[in-house]
């Protein structure tokens, strides 16, 4: 019996020692993680985005809670204003979920650039709504409040030829963008002069 | 007992190398060696938890009971992996991404197990690290050596540089898995053959 509690109380000791270690470690690698995360999944797709910012969007963000779902905005300084975020929201595609990033001016709604990150769409066809820079252009400069429709269901978006879907996606991430921004365009604008003082 | 630090290290690097004299650890060996990069990676990950999980189980030889000690050395083991799973993703991301899996898998590479078994729980501190750091060194020059031959035949590359010109059709069943396990046989044969004379 004391042998089995001997062996016992190894074990326990090795255990809690080995998670007091990890639990320390995980806490100074978290923040370089997400970082790290962020840089190389959403990272280039912000950078083509915000492309002419003078801050970092990827360091320069916001943590906000939406309808109990924590997101993550990236703000944008352009001609020393800061008035741009970048957030993601996801579509409906031919694959499952896409990732897009929508960029709005927080001054006139206006959408400044809109690319896709994560998507599982066929390679050469759905795959085009992230490699082709003339599908998503046709966002820019639109206002993010309106209703984007591709040209079959009657809306303005140009349809990426053989991947209406995936373009449908797109438009459907855009449009809950939309909808988001609605929401959270108060809380945003509080939190951002929060953080400048 | 009376080998010196040095011989328990160069032990590590002909008599004993991993792959190829021991033959264990075969699961990273045939996964990861598609890239010069890659096989690299692993070996130095692995180097380092073999390194440290010697350093501390010789330490602790003496505390751990008996008849527990394979569930604490896994333990010990599983902690290092752990660390360097988050390290890695802190500051190589991108190499994270392309090992993914295969750095939880270290935990159970035999040759980690192997050696805190066979050797650290019987040995001193410095034979363990020199150990640890001969093993670990075999290691990581064996799946270099499988990574060039199979990234040129395979790949027509060497570490991500062309070295073959554009004309070069790549040999791609070098970089699948069957090119895996014929490189590797042919290459414990032409170990045999020179470890004959």
């Amino acid at each position: 019996m004391r042998e089995m509690l001997k062996l016992f109380i190894a074990v326990v000791v090795f255990s809690c020692l080995s998670g007091g270690v990890l639990a320390a470690i995980q806490n100074v690698t978290k923040e370089r993680i997400e970082y790290q995360q962020l840089k190389f999944v959403k990272g280039p797709t912000i950078k083509n985005i915000m492309e002419g910012a003078s801050n970092d969007p990827l360091i320069d963000r916001l943590r906000i809670v939406d309808e109990s779902k924590e997101m993550h905005l990236f703000i944008g300084e352009f001609e020393g204003k800061r008035n741009t975020v970048a957030f993601e929201t996801f579509g409906k595609g031919f694959g499952g979920a896409m990732g897009v990033i929508v960029g709005v001016n927080l001054e006139n709604d206006e959408i400044i650039g809109v690319g896709v990150t994560t998507h599982s769409e066929t390679p050469g066809v759905g795959s085009k709504a992230k490699t082709d820079p003339d599908f998503t252009a046709q966002f820019k400069g639109l206002s993010i409040l309106d209703p984007f429709k591709v040209k079959t269901d009657g809306g303005q978006i140009d349809a990426l030829s053989g991947a209406t879907i995936s373009s449908r996606g797109v438009c459907g991430a855009v449009v809950e963008a939309g909808e988001i921004y609605k929401r959270l365009k108060p809380t945003i604008i509080e939190k951002m002069k929060e953080k400048k003082g | 007992m009376a080998k010196t630090a040095v011989q328990e290290f160069t032990k590590g690097l002909w008599a004993e190398i991993p792959p190829f004299r021991l033959v264990l650890g075969l699961c990273p060996v045939l996964a990861v060696t598609k890239t010069v990069e890659n096989g690299i990676g692993m070996g130095v990950a692995t180097t380092f938890v073999l390194i440290c999980s010697n350093i501390l189980i010789s330490l602790l030889r003496n505390v751990i009971p008996k008849k527990v000690r394979i569930a604490c050395f896994i333990v010990v083991i599983a902690t290092f992996v752990t660390v360097v799973e988050l390290v890695m993703q802190a500051f190589a991301y991108p190499l994270f991404l392309k090992l993914g899996i295969f750095i939880p898998l270290i935990v159970v590479n035999c040759i980690v197990l192997g050696r805190a078994e066979a050797f650290a729980a019987k040995n001193g501190v410095v034979a363990s690290f020199a150990d640890g750091l001969g093993i670990g060194v075999g290691f990581t020059l064996s799946l270099t050596a499988l990574a060039i031959v199979r990234e040129i035949l395979g790949n027509g590359t060497f570490y991500d540089i062309p070295v073959f010109g554009p004309s070069f059709e790549p040999f791609s069943f070098m970089v699948q898995a069957p090119g895996a396990f014929v490189c590797l046989g042919l290459m414990l044969c032409i170990m045999n053959m020179l470890g004959k004379k």
